[in-house]
């Protein structure tokens, strides 16, 4: 079979499960219920915030004529910063992604996808725009849950391992990165840094199977990476937990570190636990929690 | 120790073994292949010990040493071979069986149990004889019925009699092993020369220490114990303890007192110098260190001296002592009671066992009621007669509640100038009477004396009469103590009973005085003594309901020669007095035991011979199995359950945290602290309180408190923290000093700690339970202000929510906060007080918050609340007290300031 038609034949495989977990998101988003979607800071918009004591520089417009006179001085009407967020989405295309540690819980990529779309559907139900990353620029509206469906369907890459691709980021956006972080964290680095230059703030969300984070392994064996492109040989595989667990936390802390330094919030989600606390926190961070 | 194989040949098969080794070793376990992603963290990760694909060196000397442990357990190996003495003639055990064993007598029964095991793998039939027991028929048993004898035999609280025994062992021919206990024992050299016309006698004997303690004595003012030894070669010294009830009814040590032996003493004696009322709880003495009855030395009524006060009224004829009323009580009582001397209003407080009122006819109202109350809780009221008396009115119409009968007037005089009559005897005592069993002196006379009115009652009270039946002496039961008025005087006015022997014996019969010397046969004849408590051989009280009482002349002839099997020693109990029977008596001297020359004399052996085959086989089957979960484990194939530790929570930061980490995270935000308990599930429950409180003040308020942190008060900085939820455990530790300074300082500049003993405040902050307690504890060096239940003006009422109960998980439960100014007023046209001044440091409850905030990691609540709708409305006021709690503390009074603001207003008006 040519490379083409295996990639099709894949895509159509994936895509059939597209519908189904479109569906999914849509009911995972529908359990996140949220009223209108305020910056809590003053700015355009339609909503009251407060009023505020007219200061040198304020147009004359803009002052609010019948609160100011029911006092002896003059009040500016505020709104309620209303503006649409651009949100980048980067979902981890790399074979290690579709790892599943258990027969009962999907993997890993499957359950980025499915927080991707999730988020998707509440921030664009919100107005804001969202895109995918290296599929054009972000849009708003329904059409485009739907085009974010095909293109995360179609991307499939045969690497080992994912790196953050930062081309079309929209300055002073959003972004949310999607990936297990386990390649060299050299693409993070500097997909971070291209970020903060562009001053785009946003969320590193870590997709972890159970057992990446339990190591529950022991004796003689041989390790192989999804792609098959690296492999590790043991004698005792559960001399190495500790250490490797240590790794694990100090890749943690340095993605967390790496996080905080250009702003950005950094969450380790694992397959095993249900989807909706990390949709909520991925939310929530994006509009600023903590 | 020596150890011999039965089966030494075999052994040439250890030097197969490094052939095995080379043999195994060849043979590796096979590798697994598995997909990992996270194999890109393994890179260049180096196994800790690398031995190529060959077995590890330990799974192979594992395996190694159970096949040797097969070879040597085959080769039959015995530890501490015996040369074997063939003899076929039964075997009879004996043993002396007294206290005197009781010390080491678990060695002793193990080395009779040798002997019988070594009787049983010669077919040999054993008997076992204990001489304590009563002689009773010797049957020869097989070998393990007598194993299970000697396994239940226990020594005997007194000395063996071997004469007992002599004429019941002519049984043939035997072999004989005693098991001696090292003393002289009357009749031993006669039944050694009988056991030895019979067969081989070989006697057993340890060279340990025998002592033993003999009955107690009181001399000088002091308890005198005596001490003796068996061995008197070298110096010593032993410890006695005296033990007796504290006040609270718990044996404790009274007294300790140091024995010394010097060299060549086989006695020794020490004095103890005791309060009367320490004195008087001891119940008995013994050695420290040692478990014997020998060693144990009960103590009885003896011993205790009774504190008794004589009220004479006063106008005692200057220098006619033998004239005075109470002369001959002084004189009888002096050398075996404290004696205190005094008004009735003096004594009372001393709270003396007896009371004696010599001819006191008036008593004041006070002196009356509180010599009555003593009486009902048990103290003995004795009266005497006396012309006083006899010419008050005292009980005459009514009876007197401090006298027995009532009393005719004027008394009679009999035997005078100016009567017919003789001077009258006394009646033997009748029985029932506490005098019961006394000789009756015939020049005991009564002249005068008081007489009782007739009354039914007056029979039973009678316990003492003249020879016509007139009442001598009376006495009634007042509460738990008694009344008795002797209707003659004390001194030698109206009697002669005061200058006769028996007038003394009456008073000890009364137990108003006891006698420090062991008591006679006299004493005790005529009485049924009760055994209270028994000894067994090794010194311990044990029951003795199931002991008939004995005759007062058994128990005397026990006291004379020792206990024995009917008499176990112990403490026995009379109408008025207890007698204690103790395993050594006070002329009892230890001396050794002495056998005829050539006697075959063992030691304890140093081990007994042992076959080692079955343990060397056991032990290589257990090495195997050890080797399968090995050969498993080696291979990846064992499923070892780590779980746990990767379920543990990672901190996020790898690396520890230095201070400045902690002020830098505590400081990035509002950040509400718990205290870290140290227990675990306290701690988590903490957090998610927090945690979920947090939630709803970032939904509700301004207030936006990051994740919450938990605070080790010893360790860390509190300055950071503007709230700290101090869950109370039951074991919670109390702080340093240094962490009272931090707190103190904490509390004073602003921080505020919430106290939750999360009991449901059934405590109400008290000490009714644990939690109650340790807040207590943890509460009382903190500087706290004076508290009050909180008040419904409070500003925690209405911070944010207004509110009229706290509830946490638990509902109802009160909240103690700082108490306001006594002065403060209630402020114009407002329903609350003025009280716009000051936090309260500290708020403490018990109703559970953390639990009723607490929510996990999706934010779904943790615990439920009460039941269905209303708990969770529960929860929401858990929530909003929450709320106002953090409003309170980062705001202050705020809220109560608003009774300024007509006044503010009024003033920008101007």
């Amino acid at each position: 079979m040519s490379e083409a038609a295996d990639l099709r034949a894949a895509a159509e495989a994936l895509g059939g499960t597209l519908p189904p977990l479109l569906a999914e998101a849509e009911h995972l988003a529908a359990t996140v219920l949220l009223g209108e979607h305020g910056r809590r800071r003053a700015g355009t918009g339609d909503d009251f915030w407060q009023y505020r004591v007219a200061h040198a520089g304020d147009a004359l417009r803009s002052v609010d004529w019948r609160r100011s006179a029911r006092s002896d001085q003059h009040f500016v009407r505020e709104r309620e910063w209303q503006a649409a967020q651009s949100v980048m989405f980067w979902v981890d295309p790399s074979a290690s992604m579709a790892f599943s540690g258990g027969r009962d819980r999907g993997t890993k990529g499957d359950r980025a996808r499915l927080l991707a779309l999730a988020l998707a559907v509440l921030l664009l139900r919100a107005g804001e725009r969202v895109g995918l990353a290296g599929q054009g620029a972000p849009r708003t509206g329904r059409a485009q849950l739907l085009r974010l469906v095909e293109a995360m369907a179609l991307e499939v890459s045969r690497a080992d391992y994912g790196v953050p691709a930062p081309d079309g980021l929209v300055a002073h956006g959003r972004a949310v990165f999607l990936s297990d972080f386990l390649g060299d964290i050299a693409g993070v680095e500097a997909a971070l840094a291209r970020a903060a230059d562009r001053g785009v703030k946003g969320v590193l969300l870590q997709v972890l199977d159970p057992a990446e984070e339990e190591f529950p392994f022991d004796g003689r064996t041989i390790f192989v990476s999804m792609g098959g492109s690296v492999s590790h040989e043991t004698q005792q595989a559960g001399d190495l937990r500790v250490r490797y667990l240590a790794r694990l936390a100090e890749r943690k802390a340095r993605l967390a570190d790496l996080a905080r330094m250009a702003g950005w919030v950094f969450h380790t989600h694992h397959t095993g636990g249900g989807a909706q606390s990390a949709l909520l926190w991925a939310y929530r961070a994006l509009e600023g929690g903590r | 120790m020596n150890l011999a194989f039965a089966a030494p040949l075999l052994l040439w098969g250890l030097v197969a073994l490094p052939l095995l080794w080379l043999l195994l070793r060849a043979v590796p376990p096979a590798p697994i292949r598995r997909r990992f992603p996270g194999v890109a963290l393994l890179l260049g990760l180096a196994d800790e010990d690398r031995q190529a694909d060959k077995t590890p060196w330990w799974l192979m000397l594992l395996r190694m040493a159970a096949i040797a442990l097969v070879i040597v357990g085959f080769a039959g190996p015995v530890l501490n071979p015996e040369p074997h003495q063939a003899s076929d003639k039964p075997l009879l055990l004996v043993f002396d069986g007294g206290w005197a064993e009781a010390q080491d007598w678990g060695k002793r029964v193990t080395q009779a149990a040798d002997l019988i095991a070594r009787a049983a793998r010669d077919g040999r039939a054993v008997a076992v004889v204990r001489l304590t027991d009563r002689p009773g028929e010797v049957v020869f048993q097989a070998a393990d019925v007598a194993a299970g004898r000697v396994a239940t035999l226990q020594p005997q609280p007194w000395l063996p009699r071997p004469d007992d025994w002599r004429k019941v062992l002519n049984l043939g021919d035997f072999d004989s092993y005693w098991l001696s206990d090292g003393l002289a024992h009357g009749g031993r050299a006669e039944l050694f020369a009988d056991l030895a016309l019979h067969g081989a006698v070989t006697v057993f004997e340890t060279p340990r220490p025998v002592v033993a303690l003999r009955p107690a004595g009181f001399a000088e003012g002091a308890v005198q114990v005596t001490a003796l030894r068996l061995d008197g070669s070298a110096a010593a010294e032993v410890e006695v303890v005296a033990k007796g009830p504290d006040p609270s009814g718990a044996i404790r040590d009274l007294a300790v007192g140091k024995v010394a032996f010097a060299v060549g003493e086989v006695q020794g004696q020490a004095a103890l110098v005791l309060p009367p009322e320490l004195r008087n709880r001891i119940t008995r003495f013994e050695i420290t260190g040692q478990r014997s009855a020998g060693a144990v030395s009960l103590t009885d009524d003896s011993l205790k001296r009774r504190k008794v006060a004589i009220v004479a009224d006063g106008g005692d004829r200057e220098g006619l002592q033998l004239l005075s009323s109470s002369h001959y009580l002084r004189q009888a009582l002096e050398p075996m009671a404290e004696l205190i001397e005094g008004g009735v209003s003096d004594i009372l407080p001393a709270n003396p066992d007896v009371i004696i009122l010599v001819d006191v006819a008036r008593l004041g109202q006070a002196e009356g009621d509180g010599l009555l109350e003593w009486v009902t809780k048990g103290g003995l009221l004795l009266r005497f007669a006396g012309p006083r008396l006899a010419a008050s009115d005292l009980s005459r119409t009514e009876e007197d509640p401090l006298l027995p009968v009532r009393l005719r007037e004027g008394g009679r005089t009999v035997g005078g100038a100016m009567s017919w009559d003789d001077p009258k005897a006394l009646a033997p005592f009748p029985e029932g009477s506490p005098f019961h069993g006394l000789v009756v002196p015939q020049d005991v006379a009564v002249t005068s004396q008081v007489l009782s009115q007739a009354d039914p009652a007056l029979a039973e009270r009678t316990i003492a009469a003249l020879a016509d039946g007139t009442p001598l002496v009376t006495r009634k039961v007042v509460g738990q103590g008694q009344v008795v008025l002797v209707h003659v005087t004390a001194n030698a006015e109206w009697s002669t009973l005061p200058l006769s022997g028996l007038f003394v014996s009456m008073l000890e019969r009364l137990a108003v005085s006891t006698r420090p010397a062991l008591p006679e046969l006299a004493d005790l004849v005529g009485q049924t003594w009760v055994p209270e408590k028994v000894l067994d051989g090794f010194g311990v009280e044990v029951r003795a309901d199931a002991l008939a009482g004995v005759e007062g002349a058994v128990l005397a002839a026990g006291l004379a020669q020792g206990p024995g099997a009917d008499l176990p020693p112990g403490l026995y109990a009379g109408a008025e007095r207890r007698v204690a029977l103790n395993a050594v008596a006070a002329e009892t001297v230890l001396a050794p035991a002495i056998w005829p020359a050539g006697t075959r004399i063992e030691g304890l052996a140093v081990g007994a011979e042992q076959s080692l085959k079955g343990p060397a086989l056991g032990a290589a089957l257990v090495l195997l199995c050890i080797d399968i979960l090995a050969a498993l484990a080696v291979s990846g194939r064992l499923v070892v359950v780590v779980l746990a530790l990767a379920l543990l929570p990672h901190p996020q930061g790898a690396g520890a945290q230095t201070p400045d980490d902690v002020a830098i995270a505590a400081t990035e935000g509002v950040i509400l602290g718990y205290v870290l308990t140290g227990d675990g599930q306290v701690d988590l429950v903490s957090k998610a309180g927090l945690m979920g409180l947090g939630d709803q003040l970032w939904n509700r308020t301004a207030v936006e408190p990051l994740t919450p942190m938990g605070v080790d008060i010893e360790q860390d900085e509190l300055a950071f923290y503007p709230f700290l939820y101090w869950p109370v455990v039951a074991d919670a530790p109390v702080p340093s000093s240094a962490t009272y300074a931090k707190l103190n300082r904490f509390l004073r500049t602003g921080g505020m700690i919430l106290f939750d003993t999360r009991d449901g405040d059934i405590a109400g902050a008290g000490s009714a339970s644990l939690e109650g307690q340790a807040l207590q504890r943890i509460a009382s060096g903190l500087d706290i202000p004076p508290l009050e239940p909180i008040a419904e003006d409070h500003v925690l009422t209405r911070s944010f929510y207004l509110l009229g109960a706290f509830p946490g998980r638990f509902a109802g439960g009160g909240l103690w906060v700082e108490a306001p100014p006594p002065d403060a007023e209630l402020a114009e046209g407002m329903p609350f007080r003025n009280l716009n001044d000051g936090v309260t440091p500290v708020v403490i409850g018990g109703n559970d918050w953390a639990s009723a905030w607490a929510v996990d990691d999706n934010g779904m609540a943790m615990f439920p609340v009460g039941r269905g709708y209303a708990g969770e409305q529960q929860r929401e006021y858990a929530y909003r007290f929450g709320v106002n709690l953090v409003m309170y503390v980062l705001t202050g009074n705020y809220k109560s300031d608003q009774v300024h603001v007509p006044a503010l207003l009024e003033r920008l008006g101007k």
